[in-house]
């Protein structure tokens, strides 16, 4: 005889950072549905922002969320430079990209250790982290804040970054790549780690398609779908390359995100290269009026910033679809038919950001 | 089992991961932006940084003269500081010392 039970998974959960509840109908060990709860964190940033000055608001759009802030205030910039016509100068350009990718391979190394976590290997966990410190310097010397960064302004960037930090960048990224390089094969060839990730948590091509999949977890199942190659910033000019997986699997997750770390490593060399002399920002007259939807690509997937201005210095409307949204219903697809030990993997493998979700 | 032993002497050798903190602290970095301050010597009480900051945590007054932060609603943006005409709000690279 089978036994149906409901599990509330969450919202206070060893494996969570952040609330979110998934209430599991479990047959036995089975989970056969999966029933989203989200609200715990909500914050009403988007009322917020239409109360505050449009340049006020790019130090909120930054706190949405406390790991790819940068990435936020960059869409959110990039959005209101088109609707007021600002076209920025190229060093700034390739300024954004180089703190872009370094908040990407700091978000990266967060997911891992909280994956190695979740399945139990701390020393995996405390590997990365460790590294992530080195990429976290590297911000704070650049930027002067660990995650926050506040270098981005509509028309630019406020900080330059010198040539003796830039040199030092590059070989605190040759450390880190020589550190990262060692852990690696933890977690590709280990038989207990392939145990618990290989054939978890899949959703096919067409599933991740179907359902709007973003990010690392649509790449993973083989949907070729990044925003970074239509070359936004100064993509453009650093030769993207974009990171895909078949298997479509929690391993398949895992891997994209260690492989897109190299090609993150490799654009912050390529824009510090060929990083071009001249101004940071151009100035901004006037207020916005118009409206735009602003693409770019967060470690988690691709997020939407739809702006509407009046012609006035508050904004009419600030709507942001961030990619762990996107990400949620590919989730519910992977959940049933898995046993109820998986489920923490699942959901870390996603790298959920749920204070981006709720906003 | 050889990536093992290999893993184990390289330990043995190596410096460890942590520091001995509170005896042993990381100098803060140049330009970090940890705590706010203002010179009253050189404030003019002219109320920008107040308009400005995006957190609501600054309140100028001009008469009487003063000029308050709170810092539980401070966001250490530098916002305040990038506005200031006369530049006597600065960002500092290390925080307060409680006492």
């Amino acid at each position: 005889m089978v036994n149906t039970t409901l599990i509330p998974f969450g919202p206070q959960h060893p494996v969570l950072p952040e609330p979110i509840q998934l209430r599991l109908v479990l047959e036995d060990e089975k989970v056969v549905e999966a029933l989203p709860a989200i609200g715990y964190i909500h914050r009403g940033l988007e009322k917020v922002a239409e109360k505050k000055d449009f340049i006020q608001t790019t130090y909120l759009a930054e706190r949405i969320c406390g790991i790819c802030s940068f990435i936020h205030s960059l869409c959110y910039c990039q959005g209101i430079e088109t609707i007021m016509g600002i076209e920025v100068p190229d060093r700034a350009k390739y300024l954004r990209v180089i703190w872009s990718e370094v908040h990407r391979i700091h978000s990266h190394l967060l997911f891992l250790g909280l994956l190695a976590d979740a399945f139990g290997f701390e020393n995996l966990f405390m590997q990365s982290w460790r590294c992530r410190e080195y990429v976290l310097d590297i911000m704070e010397k650049t930027a002067g804040a660990r995650v926050m960064l506040g270098t981005c302004q509509i028309g630019g960037v406020k900080r330059d970054i010198p040539d003796d930090l830039l040199k030092e960048t590059l070989k605190t990224l040759d450390l880190l790549e020589k550190e990262f390089t060692e852990f690696i094969p933890g977690f590709l060839n280990d038989y207990s780690i392939k145990k618990r990730l290989i054939g978890v948590g899949v959703v096919s091509k067409e599933q991740a398609h179907v359902l709007g999949a973003v990010g690392p977890v649509a790449r993973a199942s083989g949907v070729e779908m990044d925003f970074r190659t239509t070359g936004y910033a100064a993509y453009k000019d650093l030769g993207f390359k974009m990171v895909v997986e078949k298997t479509g699997d929690s391993y398949g997750r895992m891997k994209v995100r260690l492989l897109e770390m190299y090609e993150s490593m490799r654009l912050v060399r390529e824009a510090i290269k060929k990083l071009p002399a001249g101004p940071l920002s151009v100035e901004v007259k006037g207020n916005p009026n118009g409206e735009y939807a602003s693409r770019v690509e967060q470690p988690r997937g691709e997020v939407v910033y739809f702006l509407k201005a009046n012609g006035t210095k508050n904004l009419d409307r600030f709507r942001v679809r961030t990619p762990t949204f996107a990400n949620l219903a590919p989730l519910l697809q992977m959940l049933p038919g898995c046993q109820l030990s998986d489920v923490p993997v699942i959901v870390i493998s996603i790298d959920p950001c749920i204070s981006c979700t709720e906003r | 089992m050889v990536n093992l032993l290999k893993l184990i002497f390289m330990n043995l050798f190596r410096q460890p991961a942590t520091r001995l903190y509170p005896f042993v602290k990381r100098e803060p970095f140049k330009g970090g932006r940890f705590s706010l301050d203002m010179d009253p010597a050189l404030c003019i009480y002219c109320g920008i940084c107040q308009r400005r900051c995006p957190a609501n945590a600054i309140v100028v007054s001009r008469e009487p003269k003063s000029w308050t932060m709170d810092p539980y609603k401070c966001i250490v943006c530098g916002y305040c500081a990038e506005v200031c005409p006369k530049k006597c709000i600065y960002m500092r690279n290390t925080s307060v010392e409680v006492k």
